[in-house]
């Protein structure tokens, strides 16, 4: 590493990215090896040592305290105390600290806020503040991405650029080839473990891809135009509250059709987890209908829901997914072992279940020592194929697949998506929740942005991805329209068509609009973003 | 490029909000205090003395007067709530509410009583309720100092007990109370080293853990007494007591100045510890990091805080508190007996959640549980109708509504009762 540099680091999930930042970090304790700053080798006995030695990191989970405020989960560590012994804090002189930080690296936080009453986008400029007022000179950026909307992704490009300016050197892990290349000096690719290349960040996209997986993939899926026939799943109105009793689905209306995709983006934690699990009867209704080919099936049970022809792909695979400790086989019929030919009454038959086993492991392509194996034994991706091949093997009418590649290795996304079309093209109705915004553009015929429980927009897949971007931070074309006149076209009327052309307007209008959400018809709202987009935080 | 402004939406609880429900409830039992309690005083009039017995400057009022009139109090906060309350009336609205039920109940008691006995001693009834609470107190802050950490201490009890038994013995001893003092603390974090030891370092499941130090102290310490302290008492089982110290000036506040400014060093220490430990907690690098560390470790642990350290330390030092707990029986009023804290650690555990895992909250609940027990053993004497068990065991009842979240939503520490695992 060189002062001021932004180094990528770029992999797979499971690549070991995060396990070498948190030895760098001091947290895991290296086998062999060791770690060199300045010509010097440094021995990490504890995060304390990597923080005296000027490193500090931003966890991809953010390693603040809920229930403290900003001062305290900054002041924890490092506190200025007075009183001698008795050690009271000082948390005048704390809360001076953070706000001198923050003013110098323009990363506005209110000091006295509650973290847990932060959106993740403050949240992770806490944690940057938190790093800063320890004085690092290398700052290990773990994920930080993964949990923000597009806007927020540029807006912490740009911090990233501002520490970088003050000399501050930065470590930037990702899978994400875009941000990679906007933003690294350089790339380091990791692979199972290993370093398998450095490279510039004028290399393509394929070029990176290529290095990361270790062969040529295809990064778009390839289906055919859709054909949707008659609806075939009905959401009216419904409304969800989440484990703590608060609204997570506020009067979601939503259709799917036969023969078509339609995918559900949206930041995680904006009401997708609960809408499914109210549609497969896991987590109860409060208001509103959900109709399965024209008939009512809120309020029933799951497996009357599972029975009536829905397919299921939960979004925490281990947990909800897969039973562990059963066997390969014993998982494949979790949802029919009861009926033929796999048993009957009290009995269950293992011959069928092998037998059928065999033929879908086959089917769906699971790379398992055998089909008695554990399932817990298999990769994330062979877990995945078989909660697939499950929910695939019975006639379905409407097929649900929450975050169906979630750390799921190239090869595997590359073949559950196939078999997702596939399904689509025999005509089931399909419904893609994802978090990954590439994944839904890729699979989905339709686009439904999911944002504070609510659904706020639904565009095509050609819909530019700032656009869809703006929609999942909870701004809609209404308020960017005076903008979008000024661009030209009026997006709003026409989106599709609008979208390739004018994706450069509708994006530099999203930016202004941000500024002035609550007034986007004045003046202000038109100009392009006057200075630096890190001076817009007023919010903060 | 801003992050739109996300407020919390609120959330819409419709009409039947945390207050209305309560207002309810209150209205109820304003009503029941208002008819009933009305309709069974008796035109006696209810004396409540500001002394010891019967004699001196007492606070009076008509028996039927006070019930209905107390219940009509209650029946108006209720409907206050019911009418819907700004938020921050809540609390003391409610807590006028249930204090005028109480004196409600009282007056149709104390009116109630056989000729003669109509007068309630308050300088006892204050002195009996901190009497019996002082033990929950110690426990409920043992309680405070593990579980703010993240180590559930079901081993409170044993706690207890150990601290009573080592200061009974090494005061015995020894001669000295002060002796007695230390050993007791020590005997207590004997306890807690135990738990410390097996669910921070060998990751024992921690309510199985402490309930096994329960019994693994009841057992020890019962041995001891049969095998050692019953063989000669003299020596081993009667230790010095701590005289009683007069606060000047506190101790001549009416009713409250007899009743716990002529006390030990027990309940005197018990209140220090509260007001040290409350401002510890908050304000000070220890009490943050404790909080931390109970509430997301791997937080803590990534900004140098050494969470194994301050857990060990956090557990010994609520062992060495419930230690001196328990020696507030042997060094102040009996002598040791066999499993004599008879189940008080446990319910310092209940008033360690009914006060939300907080100092000053503890000392409350305790405080509440300690009144009920004493309100039981008055109803007892003055033979009411109302059977001493009933109301001995409204403290546990109302443990059980604060726990399911009628009362407000208590929240545990998050990685309460959580070993931490480093990576």
């Amino acid at each position: 590493m060189e002062p001021g540099e932004i180094h990528a680091l770029l992999g797979e999930n499971g690549a070991g990215k995060s396990t070498l930042m948190n030895v760098l970090y001091g947290l895991y304790q290296p086998d062999e090896g060791e770690i060199l700053v300045d010509g010097k080798p440094l021995k990490l006995r504890g995060p304390s040592d990597a923080i005296a030695a000027g490193i500090g990191m931003v966890h991809q989970h953010f390693m603040l305290v809920p229930v403290f405020t900003v001062t305290e989960n900054i002041m924890l560590g490092a506190e200025q105390v007075r009183g001698g012994i008795a050690g009271f804090l000082d948390r005048r002189r704390a809360r001076r600290e953070v706000a001198e930080v923050s003013e110098r690296y323009n990363l506005r936080v209110d000091p006295d806020a509650v973290i847990e009453d932060l959106p993740v986008g403050i949240q992770q400029r806490v944690e940057i503040v938190k790093a800063l007022t320890r004085d690092v000179d290398l700052l290990i950026l773990d994920e930080p991405t993964a949990v923000l909307t597009p806007q927020e992704t540029e807006e912490l490009l740009t911090v990233m650029r501002s520490l970088k300016a003050a000399g501050k050197s930065i470590v930037f892990i990702t899978h994400k080839l875009g941000e990679v290349k906007a933003i690294a000096d350089r790339i380091t690719v990791i692979r199972r473990g290993k370093t398998v290349g450095t490279a510039s960040p004028e290399a393509s996209r394929d070029e990176l891809a290529a290095l990361m997986v270790g062969r040529t993939v295809r990064l778009t899926v390839e289906k055919a135009p859709a054909t949707p026939g008659e609806p075939v799943l009905d959401v009216a109105g419904l409304v969800v509250d989440d484990d703590r009793q608060v609204r997570a689905v506020d009067g979601v209306d939503l259709t799917v059709r036969a023969g078509e995709v339609l995918g559900i983006a949206g930041v995680q934690g904006n009401g997708q987890t609960e809408l499914i699990e109210a549609i497969m009867g896991l987590r109860p209704t409060l208001a509103g209908t959900v109709t399965l080919d024209g008939q009512r099936v809120d309020g029933w049970s799951t497996k009357k829901v599972l029975r009536a022809g829905v397919g299921y792909v939960p979004e925490d695979r281990s947990v909800d997914g897969v039973v562990k400790e059963f066997s390969v086989a014993e998982n494949l019929v979790l949802d029919i072992y009861d009926q033929p030919p796999f048993g009957r009454g009290l009995s269950l038959k293992p011959d069928a279940i092998a037998k059928s086993a065999q033929e879908r492991i086959e089917q769906f392509d699971v790379r398992t020592s055998s089909a008695q194996a554990p399932v817990g034994t298999l990769s994330g991706g062979n877990q995945q194929k078989v909660i697939v091949a499950r929910e695939l093997s019975r006639p379905l009418k409407l097929f649900i697949a929450a975050q169906p590649t979630r750390g799921v290795d190239v090869g595997s996304i590359e073949f559950i998506h196939s078999r997702v079309i596939r399904e689509r093209d025999i005509g089931t109705a399909v419904l893609v929740v994802s978090s990954e915004l590439d994944e839904v553009i890729g699979l989905a015929d339709r686009i439904a942005v999911m944002y504070r429980g609510r659904i706020i927009g639904v565009v095509g897949p050609d819909t530019p991805r700032e656009e869809i971007g703006l929609l999942m931070a909870g701004i809609t074309p209404d308020a960017t329209a005076g903008n979008s006149a000024e661009g030209g076209d009026a997006a709003t009327t026409d989106r599709d068509a609008a979208a390739t052309a004018d994706a450069d307007a509708v994006s530099g209008g999203g930016t202004a609009a941000t500024t002035d959400r609550d007034a986007p018809a004045t003046t202000d709202g038109v100009a392009p973003a006057p200075e630096g987009p890190g001076s817009e935080d007023k919010e903060a | 490029m801003a992050v739109p402004d996300i407020e919390v939406a609120p959330v819409d609880e419709g009409f039947w909000t945390r207050t209305r429900k309560v207002g309810l409830v209150l209205l109820a039992l304003g009503l029941l205090a208002t008819v009933l309690f009305g309709a069974l005083a008796t035109g006696e009039q209810a004396r409540f003395t500001l002394s010891e017995d019967a004699a001196g400057a007492a606070l009076e009022i008509n028996g039927t007067v006070g019930a209905i009139l107390f219940g009509l109090i209650t029946l108006a906060a209720g409907a206050a709530m019911l009418a819907g309350l700004p938020k921050r009336w809540f609390i003391p609205v409610l807590a006028a509410g249930l204090v005028a039920f109480v004196l409600s109940f009282l007056c149709w008691q104390v009116s109630a009583a056989p000729t003669g006995q109509n007068f309630m001693p308050l300088v006892n009834i204050v002195r009996g309720t901190f009497l019996l609470a002082l033990p929950l107190i110690f426990g409920s802050l043992a309680g405070v100092l593990c579980e703010r950490s993240g180590v559930v201490n079901v081993a409170i009890e044993g706690q207890l007990l150990m601290g009573a038994f080592s200061g009974a013995l090494f005061g015995s001893i020894s001669g000295s109370v002060w002796v007695g003092l230390v050993a007791a603390a020590i005997g207590g974090s004997f306890i807690s080293l135990l738990l410390a030891v097996f669910s921070i370092r060998y990751l024992v499941d921690q309510v199985v853990m402490g309930i096994v130090l329960n019994l693994l102290a009841v057992g020890i310490t019962g041995f001891l007494y049969e095998r050692l302290m019953q063989t000669d008492a003299a020596r081993y089982n009667s230790a010095p007591r701590f005289s009683n110290w007069e606060i000047p000036l506190l101790s001549d506040i009416p009713v409250l100045g007899p009743a716990l400014f002529r006390g030990n060093i027990f309940l005197y220490l018990a209140l220090l510890l509260v007001l040290v430990i409350h401002i510890a907690l908050f304000r000070t690098r220890w009490g943050l990091r404790t909080r931390s560390v109970g509430e997301h470790p791997t937080a803590a642990d990534t900004l140098g805080v050494k969470v194994l350290g301050l857990r060990y330390r956090n557990v010994l030092l609520a062992g060495a508190v419930a230690g001196i707990g328990g020696a507030s029986y042997t060094l102040a009023l009996f002598s040791f007996t066999k499993n004599m804290i008879g189940g008080k650690g446990f319910i310092a555990l209940a008033a360690l959640i009914f006060g939300r895992w907080s100092p000053t909250g503890a000392l409350l609940a305790a405080l509440f549980f300690g009144f009920a027990d004493q309100l039981a053993t008055y109803l007892g004497a003055i033979n009411s109708i109302i059977p001493g068990q009933f109301l001995a065991m409204l403290p546990y009842l109302a443990t059980i509504l604060a726990v399911a979240g009628l009362v407000g939503r208590v929240r545990a520490p998050a990685a309460d009762g959580k070993p931490y695992i480093k990576g």
